[in-house]
């Protein structure tokens, strides 16, 4: 009985931990983005947008060439496009970033359905995709993709002459410039970069699901931001923090019903984004110049 | 551009601009761009019932604007339209159902719509205090807080208010509905369109002139304008964050009793339907400007409703890129005369 039990508890806790990992892959995914975009100043809002852009791509692309390649590319394509007119809209004009990002999250939440209707002729989902059919998650290549993210993207920011650049035009985009630094390309990249990631988050929703659904990020990019201030504009800490609302959803989906109110637990991981940002667990700073456009040859306001 | 016509050059033309766009992308799906509009113009200015839809919408739309627009000119971003909508509607759902029913409409109401006020103001002024004591970014800590509110008014009412297998608390008292234009006058015959839209009027050229005509508004100018002289010159900008931002949720809480009082009679799951994001998008095209943003919230109402009558024709969905579409041209174009200037 005993052993049963134990078990019983072992497999439950199995279950559970797989499940944490495959709720967070989105949220690291995108967060980690998002981490590149910040560090070279510019503030993405728009990662929800880029999310469901990369989903939409996903579902598309696979249902068209039948392929998950197709699916992947499909979801890189659409990240691309949106993160490059994020891009132009925040860094080549200059346009209030904040204002930018909800604008383009508007776009991208009309332009997909307005798609769905037009391709599918549905304003709820598209047609049933296979997906990728990883033999697990461990060898989900978006899994894995999510893994390198985090490896990857600490390493290239602080231990390649790249990332060194990225930071250096988020904190001080003048003294950047006056180092030969070309800032506009340098806050590109990094927009570029969280909207590729952003955009794979949205395909693994996809795959999971193995169908788009209307608005079906529901959120996701804002916690995914949420993830990277918690993390502390680091691709570890977002990483670690994409676990830790991973593991906030997981143990709403178990408690279902049960003593505490799912509602409740809903609420603690924006409870505790306010209180990290409040100081009340460590100091937690932006990029000084996150959000400020970089004036060529002027002095900046 | 300071002459107030060519300050309004940059948003008609872009919203002109978004039209053809819009305009051209409805004609590549096969559709004839010119009946589109016709009808939409049809199912809404052409008939009583229609324009007092758009009234209806471009209330809450008009409230949940100026939630955002007022303290957008302390340069204060309040994306937490949507949460204090959300918190405002439970508020006056239950404090409206909880009320004698021997009380006059003429207590009921006012108490009802108070109750509103104060949990949106409330919502807004923990972002506020967050701002000024812990120097929280606003933007982030309102979005967070839309959450939390979801959270929230879902337990409340699932947990507490909600009757029995059903996902809307109980009926509020027949006193405390606010009756609507069609049963009071005969107007709009059997729209939700109801006197609410006067406060929300009243409330824009209130603001207005508060902004531009008083003390306290040269003051929040001035501190939006540039933080640091203004503090130097003795004003306080504390006070004015907290003051804007409960002024804000406090608006977003007049929408949410326009919702609830004079049209729902309850409050449901969802119901305020991303109104306070629409608030958002209703400010910007208006440059948060007390007066412009009656135009936009009807033009947006209109949009809202309209897009209903034309979904056969056309995804109404392509207003919403229309929308982005003339914010994202509104704001470049604003960002590229600084540059110029």
């Amino acid at each position: 009985m005993d052993e049963l039990q134990y078990g019983l508890t072992g497999a439950t806790l199995g279950v559970v931990f797989l499940q944490i990992l495959r709720i967070s892959v989105p949220y690291v995914l995108t967060s980690v983005g998002a981490v590149f975009s910040e560090r070279g100043g510019v503030v993405n809002l728009a990662l929800e947008g880029l999310m469901l852009a990369g989903a939409f791509g996903a579902a598309a692309g696979q249902h068209v060439s039948g392929s998950v390649l197709g699916g992947m590319a499909g979801a890189l394509l659409l990240g691309l496009l949106v993160a490059l007119l994020f891009a132009f809209i925040t860094v080549t004009l200059k346009a209030d970033q904040i204002v930018a990002g909800i604008a383009v999250n508007i776009l991208v939440m009309g332009a997909t359905r307005f798609g769905l209707v037009l391709l599918y002729g549905s304003s709820i989902n598209s047609p049933r995709i296979p997906g990728l059919r990883a033999a697990s998650l461990f060898l989900d290549p978006l899994f894995l993709a999510a893994l390198v993210s985090v490896a990857a993207g600490y390493w290239i920011l602080y231990h390649t002459p790249y990332g060194l650049r990225l930071r250096a035009t988020g904190e001080d985009a003048a003294t950047a410039d006056s180092a030969g630094i070309n800032v506009q390309g340098m806050r590109y990249s990094g927009v570029l970069v969280s909207g590729l990631l952003g955009a794979l988050g949205g395909a693994f929703l996809v795959f999971q699901q193995h169908t788009f659904t209307d608005n079906m990020t529901a959120g996701r990019g804002y916690i995914a931001l949420a993830a990277m201030i918690i993390g502390r504009w680091n691709p570890l800490g977002a990483a670690l923090a994409s676990l830790f609302f991973a593991a906030a959803e997981s143990l709403e989906i178990w408690t279902q019903g049960g003593w505490i109110p799912s509602q409740l637990l809903q609420i603690i991981p924006y409870v505790v984004t306010l209180l990290v940002l409040a100081g009340f667990m460590g100091h937690s700073a932006a990029p000084r110049e996150a959000g400020v456009p970089f004036y060529k040859n002027r002095r900046s306001e | 551009m300071n002459h107030p016509l060519q300050r309004a050059l940059v948003p008609t033309l872009s919203i002109l601009l978004a039209i053809l766009l819009n305009a051209a992308i409805i004609s590549a799906t096969g559709t004839d761009p010119l009946m589109v509009a016709e009808r939409i113009v049809r199912s809404t200015l052409g008939s009583p019932y229609g324009t007092g839809q758009v009234l209806f919408k471009a209330t809450t739309l008009l409230f949940s604007a100026l939630a955002v627009a007022i303290p957008f000119h302390l340069r204060l971003f309040n994306i937490g339209a949507e949460g204090q909508l959300q918190v405002g509607a439970i508020a006056a759902a239950i404090s409206a159902a909880s009320l004698p029913p021997s009380l006059t409409p003429w207590a009921a109401i006012p108490l009802a719509v108070l109750a509103a006020m104060t949990a949106g103001a409330g919502w807004a002024s923990i972002a506020a205090i967050l701002k000024i004591r812990f120097r929280v970014n606003e933007v982030i800590s309102t979005i967070m807080l839309n959450f939390i509110a979801q959270g929230v008014s879902g337990y409340l009412l699932f947990n507490h208010f909600a009757l029995p297998s059903t996902a809307h608390s109980a009926p509020i008292a027949e006193n405390a509905r606010i009756a609507s234009f069609s049963e009071l006058y005969g107007w709009f015959p059997s729209s939700p369109a109801n006197p609410s839209l006067y406060a929300a009027i009243a409330l824009s050229l209130g603001f207005w002139a508060l902004l531009y005509r008083t003390r306290h508004g040269f003051e929040m100018r001035a501190s939006g304008l540039q933080p640091l002289a203004a503090k130097r010159a003795g004003i306080n900008p504390a006070r004015h964050t907290l003051l804007a931002m409960a002024m804000g949720g406090a608006s977003a809480g007049l929408g949410a009793a326009n919702l609830v009082l004079g049209y729902k009679g309850y409050y449901e799951a969802g119901m305020t339907a991303g109104a306070g994001f629409s608030g958002i998008a209703t400010a910007l095209l208006a440059a948060a400007h007390p007066l412009w943003i009656m135009g936009s919230a009807l033009f947006m109402g209109l949009l809202d409703y309209g897009g209903l009558a034309v979904n056969s024709l056309v995804p109404k969905e392509i207003f919403q890129v229309m929308t982005a579409v003339t914010i994202l041209l509104v704001i470049s174009a604003t960002a590229l005369n600084r540059r110029n200037s």
